[in-house]
Protein backbone atom coordinates (compact mmCIF):
# COMPACT_ATOMS: atom_id res chain seq x y z
CA UNK A 1 0.00 0.00 0.00
CA UNK A 2 1.24 3.66 -0.86
CA UNK A 3 1.75 5.86 2.34
CA UNK A 4 2.50 8.93 0.29
CA UNK A 5 -0.80 10.75 1.71
CA UNK A 6 -0.38 9.93 5.21
CA UNK A 7 3.55 11.05 4.23
CA UNK A 8 1.94 14.11 2.86
CA UNK A 9 -0.22 14.95 5.68
CA UNK A 10 2.34 14.99 8.80
CA UNK A 11 5.28 16.68 6.82
CA UNK A 12 5.29 20.52 7.54
CA UNK A 13 3.81 23.17 4.66
CA UNK A 14 6.20 23.78 2.21
CA UNK A 15 7.54 27.18 2.16
CA UNK A 16 5.53 29.77 0.30
CA UNK A 17 2.52 26.89 -0.60
CA UNK A 18 0.13 28.82 -2.58
CA UNK A 19 -2.17 25.68 -2.45
CA UNK A 20 -2.07 22.02 -0.57
CA UNK A 21 -3.29 18.89 -2.58
CA UNK A 22 -3.29 15.97 -0.76
CA UNK A 23 -6.07 13.12 -2.57
CA UNK A 24 -5.66 10.01 -0.17
CA UNK A 25 -8.02 8.22 -2.57
CA UNK A 26 -10.83 8.94 -5.33
CA UNK A 27 -13.22 6.18 -6.04
CA UNK A 28 -14.96 6.60 -9.24
CA UNK A 29 -18.63 4.17 -8.95
CA UNK A 30 -17.54 3.46 -5.26
CA UNK A 31 -20.00 1.05 -4.58
CA UNK A 32 -21.04 -0.04 -7.35
CA UNK A 33 -20.49 -3.19 -9.30
CA UNK A 34 -17.00 -1.92 -10.86
CA UNK A 35 -15.13 0.76 -8.48
CA UNK A 36 -12.83 2.52 -10.25
CA UNK A 37 -9.72 3.58 -8.30
CA UNK A 38 -8.20 6.93 -10.11
CA UNK A 39 -6.27 8.48 -7.51
CA UNK A 40 -4.68 7.12 -4.28
CA UNK A 41 -2.07 8.72 -2.06
CA UNK A 42 -1.04 12.14 -4.00
CA UNK A 43 0.00 14.91 -2.45
CA UNK A 44 1.76 18.08 -3.75
CA UNK A 45 2.10 21.51 -3.20
CA UNK A 46 1.96 24.60 -5.70
CA UNK A 47 4.22 27.17 -4.61
CA UNK A 48 3.93 31.12 -5.20
CA UNK A 49 6.13 32.57 -8.59
CA UNK A 50 7.17 28.58 -9.41
CA UNK A 51 6.08 26.93 -12.16
CA UNK A 52 5.21 23.42 -11.40
CA UNK A 53 4.41 20.59 -13.68
CA UNK A 54 2.36 17.54 -13.80
CA UNK A 55 3.74 14.73 -15.96
CA UNK A 56 2.03 11.33 -16.20
CA UNK A 57 0.56 9.05 -18.89
CA UNK A 58 -3.00 9.58 -20.12
CA UNK A 59 -5.75 8.22 -18.30
CA UNK A 60 -3.99 8.65 -15.14
CA UNK A 61 -6.07 10.76 -13.17
CA UNK A 62 -4.64 14.31 -14.25
CA UNK A 63 -8.16 15.68 -15.08
CA UNK A 64 -9.58 14.24 -11.75
CA UNK A 65 -6.76 15.47 -9.74
CA UNK A 66 -7.63 19.34 -11.50
CA UNK A 67 -11.46 18.74 -11.13
CA UNK A 68 -10.58 18.08 -7.19
CA UNK A 69 -8.19 21.15 -6.18
CA UNK A 70 -10.92 23.17 -8.56
CA UNK A 71 -13.69 22.27 -6.11
CA UNK A 72 -15.33 21.10 -8.75
CA UNK A 73 -15.56 17.38 -7.32
CA UNK A 74 -15.90 17.36 -3.48
CA UNK A 75 -16.48 13.65 -3.51
CA UNK A 76 -12.79 12.30 -2.50
CA UNK A 77 -10.91 11.16 0.48
CA UNK A 78 -8.02 13.76 1.39
CA UNK A 79 -8.04 18.10 1.50
CA UNK A 80 -7.15 21.22 -0.32
CA UNK A 81 -5.71 23.69 1.35
CA UNK A 82 -6.60 26.49 1.28
CA UNK A 83 -10.37 25.54 0.12
CA UNK A 84 -10.75 26.09 -3.95
CA UNK A 85 -13.09 28.31 -3.08
CA UNK A 86 -10.81 30.83 -1.53
CA UNK A 87 -7.39 29.68 -3.03
CA UNK A 88 -7.81 32.47 -5.50
CA UNK A 89 -7.11 29.17 -8.50
CA UNK A 90 -8.17 30.60 -11.81
CA UNK A 91 -7.93 27.62 -14.93
CA UNK A 92 -6.75 27.56 -18.57
CA UNK A 93 -8.37 24.51 -20.04
CA UNK A 94 -7.15 22.44 -22.92
CA UNK A 95 -10.01 23.68 -25.30
CA UNK A 96 -9.85 27.47 -24.74
CA UNK A 97 -13.68 27.01 -23.57
CA UNK A 98 -14.88 30.58 -24.57
CA UNK A 99 -18.22 31.85 -24.98
CA UNK A 100 -18.50 31.83 -28.49
CA UNK A 101 -21.54 34.01 -28.90
CA UNK A 102 -19.69 36.86 -26.73
CA UNK A 103 -16.96 38.60 -28.09
CA UNK A 104 -12.94 37.91 -27.21
CA UNK A 105 -13.46 41.44 -23.76
CA UNK A 106 -17.03 40.36 -22.93
CA UNK A 107 -15.49 36.66 -22.59
CA UNK A 108 -12.81 38.02 -20.38
CA UNK A 109 -15.50 40.57 -18.40
CA UNK A 110 -17.97 38.16 -17.69
CA UNK A 111 -15.67 35.89 -15.59
CA UNK A 112 -14.66 38.78 -13.31
CA UNK A 113 -17.07 39.25 -9.97
CA UNK A 114 -19.63 41.72 -11.20
CA UNK A 115 -18.04 44.64 -9.29
CA UNK A 116 -14.45 44.15 -11.29
CA UNK A 117 -15.93 44.11 -14.89
CA UNK A 118 -15.56 47.42 -15.59
CA UNK A 119 -11.61 47.67 -14.80
CA UNK A 120 -8.78 48.29 -17.02
CA UNK A 121 -7.86 46.14 -19.20
CA UNK A 122 -5.74 47.54 -21.81
CA UNK A 123 -2.52 46.48 -20.20
CA UNK A 124 -3.70 42.86 -19.76
CA UNK A 125 -4.73 42.66 -23.42
CA UNK A 126 -1.95 45.04 -24.75
CA UNK A 127 0.49 42.39 -23.09
CA UNK A 128 -1.08 39.42 -24.62
CA UNK A 129 -1.12 40.83 -28.00
CA UNK A 130 -5.24 40.92 -28.12
CA UNK A 131 -6.05 44.46 -28.13
CA UNK A 132 -6.83 44.17 -32.09
CA UNK A 133 -9.28 41.24 -31.47
CA UNK A 134 -10.84 42.55 -28.37
CA UNK A 135 -14.15 43.22 -30.19
CA UNK A 136 -14.20 40.23 -32.49
CA UNK A 137 -16.09 36.63 -31.73
CA UNK A 138 -13.94 33.59 -31.17
CA UNK A 139 -15.33 31.76 -34.17
CA UNK A 140 -12.95 34.10 -35.54
CA UNK A 141 -9.56 33.13 -33.72
CA UNK A 142 -7.09 30.33 -34.39
CA UNK A 143 -6.42 28.03 -32.06
CA UNK A 144 -3.33 29.80 -30.19
CA UNK A 145 -5.29 32.70 -30.12
CA UNK A 146 -8.29 31.38 -28.77
CA UNK A 147 -6.06 30.13 -26.00
CA UNK A 148 -4.37 33.62 -25.15
CA UNK A 149 -7.71 34.83 -24.95
CA UNK A 150 -8.66 31.88 -22.44
CA UNK A 151 -5.22 32.66 -20.37
CA UNK A 152 -6.04 36.71 -20.59
CA UNK A 153 -9.40 35.45 -18.99
CA UNK A 154 -7.50 33.77 -16.16
CA UNK A 155 -5.11 36.23 -15.74
CA UNK A 156 -7.98 38.75 -15.50
CA UNK A 157 -8.96 37.04 -12.36
CA UNK A 158 -5.20 38.24 -10.87
CA UNK A 159 -4.99 34.76 -9.32
CA UNK A 160 -2.46 33.53 -6.76
CA UNK A 161 -2.71 30.29 -8.50
CA UNK A 162 -3.25 29.38 -12.16
CA UNK A 163 -3.96 25.96 -13.89
CA UNK A 164 -2.78 25.24 -17.28
CA UNK A 165 -4.14 21.69 -18.59
CA UNK A 166 -2.18 21.09 -21.63
CA UNK A 167 -2.08 24.87 -22.58
CA UNK A 168 -0.08 24.22 -25.73
CA UNK A 169 -0.88 21.02 -27.18
CA UNK A 170 -1.80 20.87 -30.88
CA UNK A 171 -0.12 24.88 -31.87
CA UNK A 172 2.63 25.09 -34.13
CA UNK A 173 5.90 26.12 -32.61
CA UNK A 174 5.69 29.58 -32.74
CA UNK A 175 2.46 29.72 -30.92
CA UNK A 176 3.27 27.54 -28.35
CA UNK A 177 6.88 29.24 -27.60
CA UNK A 178 4.76 32.79 -27.48
CA UNK A 179 2.23 31.48 -25.46
CA UNK A 180 5.30 30.06 -22.87
CA UNK A 181 6.73 32.84 -22.94
CA UNK A 182 3.65 35.01 -21.37
CA UNK A 183 3.11 32.06 -19.21
CA UNK A 184 6.45 32.77 -17.81
CA UNK A 185 6.56 36.48 -17.79
CA UNK A 186 3.15 36.70 -16.27
CA UNK A 187 4.60 34.41 -13.27
CA UNK A 188 7.95 36.75 -13.04
CA UNK A 189 5.26 39.95 -12.80
CA UNK A 190 2.55 38.64 -10.66
CA UNK A 191 4.60 35.98 -8.42
CA UNK A 192 1.36 33.64 -8.67
CA UNK A 193 2.44 29.52 -8.60
CA UNK A 194 1.20 27.81 -11.92
CA UNK A 195 0.40 24.05 -12.34
CA UNK A 196 0.79 22.65 -15.74
CA UNK A 197 -0.55 19.59 -16.78
CA UNK A 198 1.25 18.07 -19.67
CA UNK A 199 2.44 15.46 -21.91
CA UNK A 200 5.01 16.97 -23.45
CA UNK A 201 7.93 16.03 -21.32
CA UNK A 202 10.69 18.42 -22.88
CA UNK A 203 7.99 21.35 -22.90
CA UNK A 204 8.13 20.74 -19.15
CA UNK A 205 11.67 20.75 -18.24
CA UNK A 206 12.26 24.09 -20.66
CA UNK A 207 10.26 26.42 -18.34
CA UNK A 208 9.46 24.24 -14.85
CA UNK A 209 11.06 25.04 -11.83
CA UNK A 210 9.75 20.97 -10.29
CA UNK A 211 8.43 18.60 -12.18
CA UNK A 212 6.17 16.06 -10.70
CA UNK A 213 6.34 12.87 -12.09
CA UNK A 214 1.99 10.62 -11.59
CA UNK A 215 2.27 7.12 -11.90
CA UNK A 216 -0.99 5.10 -14.14
CA UNK A 217 -4.00 4.43 -12.62
CA UNK A 218 -4.50 4.77 -10.08
CA UNK A 219 -2.42 7.78 -9.86
CA UNK A 220 0.31 8.58 -7.18
CA UNK A 221 3.39 10.57 -6.92
CA UNK A 222 6.36 8.84 -8.24
CA UNK A 223 9.05 11.57 -7.35
CA UNK A 224 9.31 14.93 -7.49
CA UNK A 225 11.58 17.15 -9.24
CA UNK A 226 13.61 20.16 -8.73
CA UNK A 227 15.13 21.59 -11.86
CA UNK A 228 17.54 24.50 -10.47
CA UNK A 229 19.03 25.84 -13.47
CA UNK A 230 17.49 28.90 -14.58
CA UNK A 231 15.56 29.34 -17.43
CA UNK A 232 17.49 31.07 -19.49
CA UNK A 233 20.52 28.90 -19.17
CA UNK A 234 18.48 25.69 -20.06
CA UNK A 235 19.53 25.02 -24.09
CA UNK A 236 18.22 21.96 -26.02
CA UNK A 237 21.23 19.72 -24.76
CA UNK A 238 20.52 20.07 -21.21
CA UNK A 239 16.97 19.71 -21.65
CA UNK A 240 17.30 16.34 -23.73
CA UNK A 241 20.15 15.18 -21.09
CA UNK A 242 17.55 15.89 -18.60
CA UNK A 243 15.13 13.87 -20.32
CA UNK A 244 17.35 10.65 -21.03
CA UNK A 245 18.25 10.59 -17.58
CA UNK A 246 14.72 11.08 -15.89
CA UNK A 247 13.67 8.01 -18.53
CA UNK A 248 16.10 5.82 -16.93
CA UNK A 249 14.41 6.71 -13.55
CA UNK A 250 10.91 6.68 -14.30
CA UNK A 251 10.67 4.29 -17.44
CA UNK A 252 6.52 4.04 -16.96
CA UNK A 253 6.29 7.56 -17.44
CA UNK A 254 8.42 8.81 -19.64
CA UNK A 255 9.48 7.46 -23.02
CA UNK A 256 13.20 6.46 -23.61
CA UNK B 1 -31.68 36.95 -59.73
CA UNK B 2 -33.15 35.08 -57.02
CA UNK B 3 -35.94 37.66 -56.40
CA UNK B 4 -36.42 37.31 -60.25
CA UNK B 5 -37.17 33.88 -60.39
CA UNK B 6 -39.91 34.01 -57.58
CA UNK B 7 -41.47 37.13 -58.84
CA UNK B 8 -41.82 35.28 -61.98
CA UNK B 9 -43.05 31.55 -60.97
CA UNK B 10 -45.62 34.06 -59.34
CA UNK B 11 -46.61 35.58 -61.84
CA UNK B 12 -47.22 32.60 -64.07
CA UNK B 13 -48.76 30.56 -61.74
CA UNK B 14 -51.44 34.03 -61.67
CA UNK B 15 -51.75 34.14 -65.30
CA UNK B 16 -52.60 30.57 -65.42
CA UNK B 17 -55.03 30.88 -62.76
CA UNK B 18 -56.84 33.54 -64.67
CA UNK B 19 -56.50 32.06 -67.83
CA UNK B 20 -58.45 28.76 -66.34
CA UNK B 21 -61.31 30.65 -64.48
CA UNK B 22 -62.05 32.36 -67.73
CA UNK B 23 -62.10 29.25 -69.50
CA UNK B 24 -64.07 27.32 -66.80
CA UNK B 25 -66.73 30.24 -66.04
CA UNK B 26 -67.93 29.35 -62.90
CA UNK B 27 -68.08 30.85 -59.21
CA UNK B 28 -66.70 28.04 -58.24
CA UNK B 29 -63.05 28.97 -59.63
CA UNK B 30 -63.03 32.61 -59.04
CA UNK B 31 -60.63 34.54 -61.26
CA UNK B 32 -57.55 36.46 -59.25
CA UNK B 33 -59.41 39.68 -60.46
CA UNK B 34 -62.57 38.34 -58.46
CA UNK B 35 -60.91 37.94 -55.35
CA UNK B 36 -59.37 41.52 -55.36
CA UNK B 37 -62.80 42.72 -56.09
CA UNK B 38 -63.80 41.06 -52.91
CA UNK B 39 -61.07 42.11 -50.96
CA UNK B 40 -61.59 45.08 -52.30
CA UNK B 41 -65.10 45.42 -51.08
CA UNK B 42 -64.81 43.81 -47.67
CA UNK B 43 -61.55 45.87 -47.01
CA UNK B 44 -64.31 48.86 -47.95
CA UNK B 45 -66.99 47.90 -45.52
CA UNK B 46 -64.64 47.07 -42.24
CA UNK B 47 -65.56 43.78 -42.05
CA UNK B 48 -62.41 42.50 -43.64
CA UNK B 49 -59.80 44.60 -41.29
CA UNK B 50 -61.79 43.89 -38.34
CA UNK B 51 -62.11 40.10 -38.59
CA UNK B 52 -58.18 40.16 -39.21
CA UNK B 53 -57.67 42.01 -36.43
CA UNK B 54 -59.79 39.61 -34.41
CA UNK B 55 -57.80 36.31 -35.33
CA UNK B 56 -54.42 38.68 -35.09
CA UNK B 57 -55.56 38.85 -31.41
CA UNK B 58 -56.28 35.44 -30.62
CA UNK B 59 -52.97 34.33 -32.20
CA UNK B 60 -51.14 36.87 -30.40
CA UNK B 61 -52.06 36.22 -27.37
CA UNK B 62 -52.65 32.18 -27.59
CA UNK B 63 -48.79 32.48 -28.76
CA UNK B 64 -47.01 33.91 -26.32
CA UNK B 65 -48.67 31.95 -23.68
CA UNK B 66 -47.78 28.83 -25.43
CA UNK B 67 -44.11 30.03 -26.28
CA UNK B 68 -43.50 31.61 -22.41
CA UNK B 69 -44.86 28.52 -20.94
CA UNK B 70 -43.30 25.81 -23.37
CA UNK B 71 -39.86 27.63 -22.92
CA UNK B 72 -40.13 26.96 -19.46
CA UNK B 73 -41.39 23.57 -19.30
CA UNK B 74 -39.16 22.79 -21.57
CA UNK B 75 -36.38 23.86 -19.91
CA UNK B 76 -36.95 21.98 -17.13
CA UNK B 77 -37.73 18.79 -18.73
CA UNK B 78 -34.57 18.81 -20.14
CA UNK B 79 -32.96 19.45 -16.92
CA UNK B 80 -34.42 17.18 -14.35
CA UNK B 81 -34.53 13.45 -15.76
CA UNK B 82 -36.92 12.63 -12.87
CA UNK B 83 -39.60 15.37 -14.09
CA UNK B 84 -39.03 14.48 -17.54
CA UNK B 85 -39.67 10.52 -16.80
CA UNK B 86 -43.11 12.24 -14.93
CA UNK B 87 -44.23 14.47 -17.76
CA UNK B 88 -43.09 12.59 -20.80
CA UNK B 89 -45.86 10.36 -21.47
CA UNK B 90 -48.40 12.69 -21.02
CA UNK B 91 -46.72 15.25 -22.98
CA UNK B 92 -46.60 12.21 -26.07
CA UNK B 93 -50.34 12.07 -25.64
CA UNK B 94 -51.07 16.05 -26.19
CA UNK B 95 -48.48 15.96 -29.03
CA UNK B 96 -49.91 12.90 -31.01
CA UNK B 97 -54.31 14.46 -29.89
CA UNK B 98 -56.09 15.91 -32.63
CA UNK B 99 -56.57 19.90 -32.87
CA UNK B 100 -59.91 19.36 -33.33
CA UNK B 101 -60.83 17.02 -30.53
CA UNK B 102 -58.71 19.24 -27.82
CA UNK B 103 -60.70 22.14 -29.55
CA UNK B 104 -63.81 20.49 -29.15
CA UNK B 105 -62.82 19.30 -25.53
CA UNK B 106 -61.85 22.56 -24.66
CA UNK B 107 -65.62 23.97 -25.73
CA UNK B 108 -67.29 21.19 -23.69
CA UNK B 109 -65.25 21.49 -20.72
CA UNK B 110 -64.79 25.27 -20.30
CA UNK B 111 -67.56 26.64 -22.53
CA UNK B 112 -68.16 28.15 -25.54
CA UNK B 113 -65.71 31.30 -24.96
CA UNK B 114 -62.66 33.21 -25.51
CA UNK B 115 -60.98 31.26 -22.83
CA UNK B 116 -61.72 28.19 -24.15
CA UNK B 117 -60.35 29.26 -27.38
CA UNK B 118 -57.01 30.42 -25.95
CA UNK B 119 -56.73 27.35 -23.99
CA UNK B 120 -57.27 25.23 -27.08
CA UNK B 121 -54.54 26.68 -29.08
CA UNK B 122 -51.81 27.34 -25.94
CA UNK B 123 -52.51 23.33 -25.51
CA UNK B 124 -52.19 22.20 -29.34
CA UNK B 125 -49.42 24.22 -29.53
CA UNK B 126 -47.33 24.41 -25.83
CA UNK B 127 -46.08 19.99 -26.36
CA UNK B 128 -44.25 21.35 -29.41
CA UNK B 129 -42.71 24.11 -27.72
CA UNK B 130 -41.55 22.33 -24.75
CA UNK B 131 -40.34 18.83 -27.06
CA UNK B 132 -37.77 21.68 -29.15
CA UNK B 133 -36.72 23.24 -25.99
CA UNK B 134 -36.19 19.97 -23.98
CA UNK B 135 -33.49 18.83 -26.92
CA UNK B 136 -31.63 22.49 -26.80
CA UNK B 137 -31.68 22.01 -22.79
CA UNK B 138 -30.59 18.81 -23.17
CA UNK B 139 -27.53 19.56 -25.52
CA UNK B 140 -26.10 22.35 -23.44
CA UNK B 141 -22.10 22.42 -23.08
CA UNK B 142 -20.55 20.41 -20.40
CA UNK B 143 -17.07 22.20 -20.90
CA UNK B 144 -18.70 25.57 -20.93
CA UNK B 145 -20.91 24.40 -17.76
CA UNK B 146 -17.48 23.14 -16.06
CA UNK B 147 -16.00 26.33 -17.46
CA UNK B 148 -18.67 28.89 -15.85
CA UNK B 149 -18.70 26.55 -12.42
CA UNK B 150 -14.82 27.03 -11.77
CA UNK B 151 -14.93 31.17 -12.47
CA UNK B 152 -18.12 30.70 -9.89
CA UNK B 153 -20.12 32.52 -12.57
CA UNK B 154 -23.33 33.96 -10.80
CA UNK B 155 -26.83 32.88 -11.66
CA UNK B 156 -27.61 35.61 -13.47
CA UNK B 157 -24.94 35.83 -15.62
CA UNK B 158 -24.92 32.15 -16.08
CA UNK B 159 -28.63 32.71 -17.18
CA UNK B 160 -27.73 35.64 -19.54
CA UNK B 161 -24.68 34.38 -21.06
CA UNK B 162 -24.45 30.57 -21.00
CA UNK B 163 -28.27 29.28 -20.39
CA UNK B 164 -29.42 31.25 -23.01
CA UNK B 165 -27.64 31.72 -26.00
CA UNK B 166 -27.57 28.08 -26.40
CA UNK B 167 -31.26 28.01 -26.49
CA UNK B 168 -31.94 30.96 -28.41
CA UNK B 169 -31.92 29.06 -31.58
CA UNK B 170 -34.05 26.11 -30.45
CA UNK B 171 -36.60 29.02 -28.94
CA UNK B 172 -36.24 30.90 -32.52
CA UNK B 173 -37.77 27.29 -34.33
CA UNK B 174 -39.99 26.67 -31.80
CA UNK B 175 -41.41 30.39 -32.45
CA UNK B 176 -41.32 29.95 -36.19
CA UNK B 177 -42.61 26.47 -36.04
CA UNK B 178 -45.16 27.62 -33.53
CA UNK B 179 -46.34 30.68 -35.20
CA UNK B 180 -47.72 28.94 -38.48
CA UNK B 181 -49.32 26.08 -36.26
CA UNK B 182 -51.17 28.78 -34.15
CA UNK B 183 -53.03 30.59 -36.73
CA UNK B 184 -53.77 27.45 -38.26
CA UNK B 185 -55.55 26.13 -35.62
CA UNK B 186 -57.28 29.50 -34.39
CA UNK B 187 -59.25 29.33 -37.48
CA UNK B 188 -60.57 26.00 -36.96
CA UNK B 189 -61.27 26.71 -33.70
CA UNK B 190 -63.43 30.28 -34.60
CA UNK B 191 -65.14 27.75 -37.27
CA UNK B 192 -66.24 25.69 -34.41
CA UNK B 193 -67.10 28.45 -31.74
CA UNK B 194 -66.75 31.99 -32.46
CA UNK B 195 -68.69 34.62 -33.83
CA UNK B 196 -66.04 36.53 -35.14
CA UNK B 197 -62.64 36.07 -36.78
CA UNK B 198 -60.85 34.70 -40.19
CA UNK B 199 -62.48 31.44 -39.44
CA UNK B 200 -65.77 32.80 -38.84
CA UNK B 201 -65.84 34.43 -41.64
CA UNK B 202 -64.76 31.66 -44.02
CA UNK B 203 -67.41 29.44 -42.38
CA UNK B 204 -69.85 32.22 -42.82
CA UNK B 205 -69.43 32.55 -46.91
CA UNK B 206 -68.62 28.74 -47.00
CA UNK B 207 -72.65 27.61 -45.67
CA UNK B 208 -74.08 30.46 -46.76
CA UNK B 209 -73.32 31.14 -49.89
CA UNK B 210 -70.32 28.78 -51.02
CA UNK B 211 -68.54 32.28 -51.93
CA UNK B 212 -65.24 30.73 -53.30
CA UNK B 213 -63.90 34.60 -53.63
CA UNK B 214 -64.55 35.29 -50.56
CA UNK B 215 -63.11 31.85 -48.41
CA UNK B 216 -59.84 32.66 -50.85
CA UNK B 217 -59.65 36.53 -50.47
CA UNK B 218 -59.75 35.98 -46.87
CA UNK B 219 -57.10 33.13 -46.69
CA UNK B 220 -54.66 35.07 -48.79
CA UNK B 221 -55.03 38.34 -46.71
CA UNK B 222 -54.48 36.31 -43.53
CA UNK B 223 -51.89 34.44 -45.03
CA UNK B 224 -49.49 37.33 -46.07
CA UNK B 225 -49.92 38.99 -42.52
CA UNK B 226 -48.51 35.66 -41.31
CA UNK B 227 -45.70 35.78 -43.93
CA UNK B 228 -45.02 39.47 -43.48
CA UNK B 229 -44.83 38.95 -39.34
CA UNK B 230 -42.22 35.88 -40.45
CA UNK B 231 -39.52 37.49 -42.68
CA UNK B 232 -40.39 40.99 -40.93
CA UNK B 233 -39.79 39.94 -37.21
CA UNK B 234 -39.15 36.02 -36.63
CA UNK B 235 -36.76 35.69 -40.01
CA UNK B 236 -34.87 38.83 -38.50
CA UNK B 237 -34.72 37.64 -34.79
CA UNK B 238 -32.93 34.53 -36.48
CA UNK B 239 -30.28 36.52 -38.33
CA UNK B 240 -29.73 38.46 -34.94
CA UNK B 241 -29.41 34.95 -32.82
CA UNK B 242 -27.31 33.45 -35.45
CA UNK B 243 -24.72 36.78 -35.55
CA UNK B 244 -22.14 35.61 -33.94
CA UNK B 245 -21.67 32.21 -35.94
Amino acid sequence: MSDAGAEGRVRPEPEGAALRVEIARKVYGAGGPEPVEAVRGLAFSVIAGEITCLIGPSGAGKTTTLRILLGLDPDYEGRVSPHPDEAGIAMAFQEPRLLPWRTVEQNVRLALPRGARGQDLDALFGSLGLSPWRSRYPGALSLGMARRVSLARALAQKPRILILDEPFVSLDDTSAASLRGLVVDAVARTGMGVLMVTHNVAEAIEIADRLLLVSGRPASLLGTIPLEVSRGERDRAWIEAQRAALAVRFPSVIAG
Amino acid sequence: MGFATRLVSVLVLLAGWQVAASAAGSRLLPAPLAILGFIARESATGDLWWNVGITLTRVGISFLLAMTLGVLLGIALGRSRRLNLVLDTPLLILLNTPALVITVLAYIWVGLNEAAAIVAVVLNKLPNVAVILREGARGLDPQLEEMARTYRFDRRTWIAHVLVPQLQPFAVAAARSGLSLAWKIVLVIELLGRPNGVGFAINYYFVQSLNVAAILGYSLVFMSVMIAIDILILQRLEAYVRRWR
